[in-house]
């Protein structure tokens, strides 16, 4: 018995317009039964586009898509009885309770009125709201919202949940606890794909992630799969900014691609496959160039290295303010840094 | 350990199709009564519809009405200001779909196993009870200043009753609108687009035998002006109608034509929703 719970295959969907957009452009995907998936990619990689797909919500333009087993494109009625969908937006609705708002996405799941009730009682004890659940939902914090949401995917007791961002716009704390309601989710039995530009998150939640870009899946398998597909290191280093251009030309043959990545003003990131003898020969050719870096930190690639190397963008932290591959390099990471250098 | 497929307990498609309605018209009517401003506010407009045209322009029609309007101008104003209305009703459908499109409550609903066409067949519902209730207000207010139904309380509730029909065939055009338009302030300006100029050619305000002749063979056979003839003949008797009108004819005019709106109108809005990309 096959136990992939979705099978994309060579998915295309192109969204018109006087510019056609190739939104997905040959996507392949195959997620396994039980645990959490990750997409992640920048803004416009594709990954909305594919929940959308996934969740019956937009026909495919080419390929084979199936979930739970079954076609998306022949039975959408039964992969939605199947499916659980909690979108960028909280899509609750206001005027109603929080347990109001449960119990008719669940009986529009089909289940009668008093299993209805009954299951969405379950799940808003499971999701920590059962002390609000009686208040009008416009009192609730965005935070309590997105968990209200979520609720809402799961009172059908879907096999898959689909998260679309499930983060996005929300503080440090709220995020955490979201956090550890997907990891929840996947101890009784539910896989959980869901999209993420940040590169935190993926590495937190998810098993398996793929990093998708231009519509493709540019590289997938767990994070640390990941990480050494990029190499064995990464070094960096600060040096005065006088000193940047000659630092670049001086290690510039170390990298098997040639040129350093120069995108952080003050850090010069460079791959070191051979670890310490690397750092060994970067120092020995600063001090030719007579540059005395302030800095330097030899450490395992970390997500955002994977994303950089795979991509040629930057991704964002959560911390970050959206997404610019040309942008500055602040967002990127800074405790992960100060981390890898102590 | 795989969580089990939920095996519905609500059998057969019909059964399915009625409880999702259920349930959604009725989420839709919470709605109204948690947030009865916004059934007060619209509840405004038609008041000083009434209000305004009955003293305003009462006295300056009165001699162009037949006499079956016994005098009054509130008499052969307010069935016409009914059919205004029925129509005017759909607005709220049409922004009420755009509000649920741009909170992502339509994402929700496409993605759930319900049946398709429950969102609008729901929203429609609850909005001909709204309009049920404007229509009553309408009456109420009417009354209050001299509205006197001349055929009694049968002719009365039939000219509700087409009055509901009719309005309830618009909505599923506002449908339409509200799934194509989007967004909110959008959907205002072009339900007005709609509404305006087919209630000021029609024989809502004045007879269309007053009208300029390029303008009399639509102001006289557009459904709005049908659906008021229909509805002044049910409330004020055959002589109201204009010559060669009768009363059982522009009815069942008027019913043919909510009944043809809606067979065009409910797959078309159906179809949109089924494919509507937020």
């Amino acid at each position: 018995m096959d136990n992939a719970i979705i099978q994309v295959q060579d998915l295309v969907k192109v969204f018109g317009g006087k510019v056609p957009v190739r939104a997905l452009d040959g996507l392949d995907l195959t997620v396994e039964r039980g645990g959490v998936y990750g997409l992640l990619g920048p803004n416009g990689a594709g990954k909305t586009t594919l929940i959308r797909v996934l969740a019956t919500l937009l026909e495919p333009d080419r390929g084979r898509v199936r979930v739970a087993g079954i076609d998306v494109r022949h039975h959408p009625e039964q992969v939605r009885a199947r499916i659980g969908l909690a979108g960028q937006y909280a899509a609750v609705d206001d005027h109603l309770t929080g347990r109001e708002n449960v119990e008719m996405v669940g009986r529009l799941y089909g289940l009668p009125r008093r299993q209805a009730r009954r299951q969405a009682v379950e799940v808003l004890e499971r999701i920590g709201l059962t002390q609000v659940a009686g208040r009008p939902v416009r009192t609730y914090s965005g935070g309590m919202r997105r968990r209200l949401d979520l609720a809402a995917s799961l009172v059908g007791r879907p096999q898959v949940l689909f998260m679309d961002e499930p983060t996005a716009g929300l503080d440090p704390a709220s995020r955490r606890e979201l956090w550890a309601l997907v990891s929840d989710l996947v101890e009784g039995g539910t896989t959980v794909l869901l999209t993420t530009q940040y590169l935190e998150e993926a590495d937190q939640l998810a098993d398996r992630i793929a990093v998708i870009h231009h519509g493709r899946v540019v590289s997938d398998g767990t994070g640390d799969q990941l990480k050494d597909r990029v190499g064995g290191a990464v070094l960096e280093l600060t040096v005065p900014e006088a000193d940047r251009a000659q630092t670049l030309q001086a290690l510039r043959t170390l990298r098997t691609d040639g040129g350093a990545d120069d995108r952080h003003p003050g850090r010069i990131v460079v791959p070191a496959p051979h670890g310490a003898a690397t750092l060994a020969e970067a120092l020995r050719r600063l001090h030719a160039a007579g540059v005395t870096p302030e800095d330097v930190a030899l450490h395992k690639p970390t997500l955002d290295d994977v994303f950089l190397a795979l991509t040629g963008q930057l991704a964002t932290t959560p911390s970050g303010n959206g997404h610019d591959p040309h942008g500055g390099g602040d967002r990127r990471g800074q405790h992960q840094h100060e981390r890898a250098t102590r | 350990m795989t969580a089990t497929a939920t095996t519905p307990a609500v059998h057969g498609w019909l059964a399915r199709a009625v409880s999702d309605v259920a349930v959604i018209t009725r989420r839709n009517l919470l709605f109204t009564v948690r947030l009865p401003q916004v059934l007060v506010l619209s509840s405004i407009m038609p008041v000083i519809f009434i209000l305004m045209f009955t003293y305003v322009f009462g006295g300056a029609i009165q001699n162009a009405l037949p006499p079956a309007a016994a005098g009054r101008y509130v008499n052969w104003l307010l069935p016409g200001l009914l059919a205004q209305f029925a129509l005017f009703g759909g607005a709220a459908t049409a922004s009420g779909l755009a509000e649920d499109l741009a909170k992502g409550a339509i994402d929700r609903f496409r993605s759930l196993p319900m049946a398709g066409a429950a969102v609008l067949a729901g929203r429609t519902l609850s909005d001909l009870v709204r309009l049920a209730l404007t229509l009553t207000l309408m009456l109420a207010v009417g009354y209050g200043i001299g509205f006197r139904p001349q055929t009694g309380l049968p002719g009365l509730l039939g000219a509700a009753a087409v009055g509901l029909l009719f309005g309830y065939a618009w909505s599923w055009v506002m449908a339409l609108v509200g799934l194509l338009v989007r967004s909110a302030e959008a959907v205002q300006a072009a339900t007005y687009l709609v509404v305006f100029p087919l209630a000021f050619t029609s024989s809502v305000f004045v007879p269309t035998q007053t009208m300029p002749s390029w303008l009399q063979p639509f102001a006289a056979n557009q459904p709005v002006t049908v659906a008021t003839n229909a509805l002044r003949g049910l409330v004020l008797g055959p002589g109201a109608l204009p010559p060669g009108r009768t009363v059982a004819g522009q009815v069942a005019l008027a019913l043919l034509w909510a009944v043809a709106i809606t067979a065009v109108f409910v797959p078309v809005s159906v179809r949109a929703y089924r494919r509507t990309v937020r």
